[in-house]
């Protein structure tokens, strides 16, 4: 067990190139009792509490979440899904009250372990934005960006083929070098989703991607998503029932716990399943209450 | 009854209108006329205000040209100072030695300044005692008299540790220090202008920290930072008292040189030709005002136009 977590530590600090995966110790760290049957899993979340300045923010989750598939975490304001989404790739590290307890494995290496960098994570797993946040550049430069900070090889090819993937390449073809502030809001989306798949990651983090956006850019982002879950992992915070309900295999739906003793509130993990059972058949109250509206 | 046309109102409700108006317009109206009198009495004051910061930058302009005139031409710009024949005395050393000192400002306040700002609003925690110590000395540094800056100028760098001796790099440190604090609060106004967002998307890709301020931030804050440089470079080339600490001072007939030997500055030299007894280099004093005002503004245009050129729509 010490070994293996020292070669995690390796792989994870000692790679420079493409982030893929070293399958044989993908292989090793799922088989310590976190994998569900059926599919592997990518993160295994084991009594996670994040807390800011001392105050729990989300607490206890202990959650699996799967290769190729979509994962949504729904649950009203202030329960913490952007909290914890925020966590798989150490993003909360920016705030510098933030603490997290409890284990938080990715392919079987505890992410927030001593020898860890967290740059390392975040080029394995990229991340979309609520707002779009594309950089003050051109369309090209906006995609180019990642791989040339990352030195990977053939940044042109990397920007085509990230365009194509987001269903972007045909409408900005002929206007790379513009500025990408010129763009749609959904457009600007779709840059961003190019922008995160053009460093090749391994998991797509989404926090609430459609909300700044139109029925129809949202409609697109969640075909891509559709085809994005072929090659990627993807975990998505939505505020929309139907939009878990419409991409996502399993669904995870999390309340807001409130101490009235101590006035403190936190988010809590109610119920985690497939999204069909959690829409049709949830075995929670609460979750029914809530995705048949209610409350919320 | 006299029969009632299509689309006319009757004459109740006319009537009926006619009074809602009146009253309406009554209390609309019904300003007393004391209020509009103070109303306008304060408008007058503000222009007032206005009239004597204009009137005084007016009137320097005026005096200056209409005194000076005699004394434009080349010869302002190219010919050095001479005590044989003043009315063909100039600023050629001045200009040169202005230039040296720009140059100065701009080779050490730059990767300084903006280090600094860097530092400050990047990396520094800003909840820490002695973070906070140095944001309160740069705000309080901005404000200390220029004067100050001549005698630690003296003290430090023309004597002292540095003992440069009176040469052009002197008094470039000197007027370095003076200007730093501006920079490095415009630059931080910069930086601090560009989104979290954009942070944020940055280092999701695995960016580092460094990749992100060199590639993200810092280009983003380039317009920003540059208005704050050449507003800082212009308070430089107008300031004469800590550079007449500092040795520029001296009545220069050559060109000077950066490292070596005395050096002169556009407002020492002026302020020299303004204290002869000689009625001819009075003139020339008055015509290096203009030239300097000119210069100034124009930089000083050029800050704005740039800080509105680039302003990011975020």
């Amino acid at each position: 067990m010490a070994d293996q977590a020292r070669r995690a530590a390796e792989t994870a600090t000692g790679r420079k190139g493409a982030p893929e995966i070293d399958v044989s110790s993908v292989a090793e760290g799922v088989t310590h009792g976190h994998a569900r049957q059926g599919a592997k899993t990518v993160f295994d979340l084991e009594s996670l509490t994040v807390s800011y300045a001392g105050k729990p923010a989300v607490k206890d989750v202990s959650m699996g979440i799967h290769e190729n598939e979509i994962t949504a975490l729904i649950g009203p304001s202030g329960c913490g899904k952007s909290t914890l989404i925020r966590c798989l790739n150490r993003m909360n590290d920016l705030i510098p009250s933030a603490s997290v307890e409890g284990k938080c494995l990715y392919h079987g290496h505890d992410l927030y372990g001593p020898s860890v960098d967290p740059v390392e994570v975040r080029k394995r797993i990229g991340m979309v934005f609520q707002k779009p946040n594309p950089f003050p550049k051109s369309i090209f430069d906006n995609v180019a960006f990642g791989p040339r900070v990352l030195g990977l090889p053939d940044v042109k090819e990397r920007v085509e083929r990230a365009l194509r993937s987001a269903a972007l390449w045909d409408e900005v073809k002929d206007r790379l070098d513009e500025n990408a502030y010129g763009m749609s809001g959904g457009q600007q989306q779709r840059l961003c989703i190019a922008r995160c798949i053009a460093v090749d990651p391994d998991v797509i983090l989404m926090d609430e991607p459609c909300s700044a956006l139109d029925p129809i850019s949202t409609g697109r982002i969640e075909d891509l998503m559709l085809e994005l879950k072929e090659q990627y992992s993807i975990v998505i915070v939505t505020h929309n029932m139907q939009q878990a309900a419409r991409v996502s295999n399993r669904t995870a739906f999390l309340i807001v716990q409130l101490d009235s003793e101590e006035d403190n509130r936190w988010g809590q993990l109610v119920e985690y399943d497939e999204t069909d059972k959690i829409f049709t058949n949830p075995s929670d109250r609460r979750t029914e209450d809530y995705v048949t509206g209610k409350v919320g | 009854m006299s029969p009632r046309l299509p689309g006319m109102p009757s004459e109740r409700t006319r009537l009926a209108t006619a009074g809602a108006q009146a009253t309406v317009a009554a209390s609309l109206g019904a300003r007393p006329r004391g209020d509009r009198w103070r109303g306008n009495f304060f408008l007058a004051l503000l222009l007032l205000a206005v009239a004597i910061a204009m009137l005084a930058l007016a009137a320097v302009i005026i005096q200056n040209a209409i005194k000076g005139s005699s004394a434009f031409g080349t010869h302002l710009v190219t010919d050095g100072p001479s005590t044989i024949f003043p009315e063909k005395a100039g600023f050629r050393p001045a200009i040169i030695g202005s230039l040296y000192l720009m140059a100065g400002v701009i080779l050490f306040v730059v990767p300084v300044g903006v280090g600094a700002a860097v530092y400050l609003e990047e990396y520094a925690d800003g909840s820490r005692w002695w973070n906070k110590l140095i944001e309160l000395n740069i705000q309080n540094l901005a404000a200390v008299p220029s004067i100050i800056y001549g005698i630690l100028g003296l003290a430090f760098i023309v004597r002292g540790p540095l003992d440069l001796g009176f040469v052009a790099l002197a008094g470039a440190l000197t007027l370095s220090l003076l200007v730093l604090p501006t920079v490095i609060i415009a630059s931080r106004e910069a930086i601090r202008a560009v989104p979290p967002s954009i942070r944020e998307g940055s280092l999701a890709l695995g960016a580092t920290q460094w990749q992100t301020i060199r590639r993200q931030v810092l280009p983003a804050s380039v317009p920003g930072i540059a208005t704050g440089v050449i507003l800082a470079i212009s308070r430089a080339l107008g300031e004469a008292a800590p550079l007449l600490l500092v040795g520029a001072a001296t009545f220069v007939t050559f060109d000077p040189q950066p490292l070596s030997g005395g050096y002169s500055a556009l407002p020492t030299q002026i302020f020299n030709y303004a204290l002869r007894p000689q009625d001819e280099f009075k003139v020339v004093a008055a015509a290096g005002v203009i030239l300097m005002l000119v210069v100034l503004l124009a930089m000083n245009s050029f800050a704005v136009w740039l800080r509105n050129r680039y302003e990011q729509q975020w």
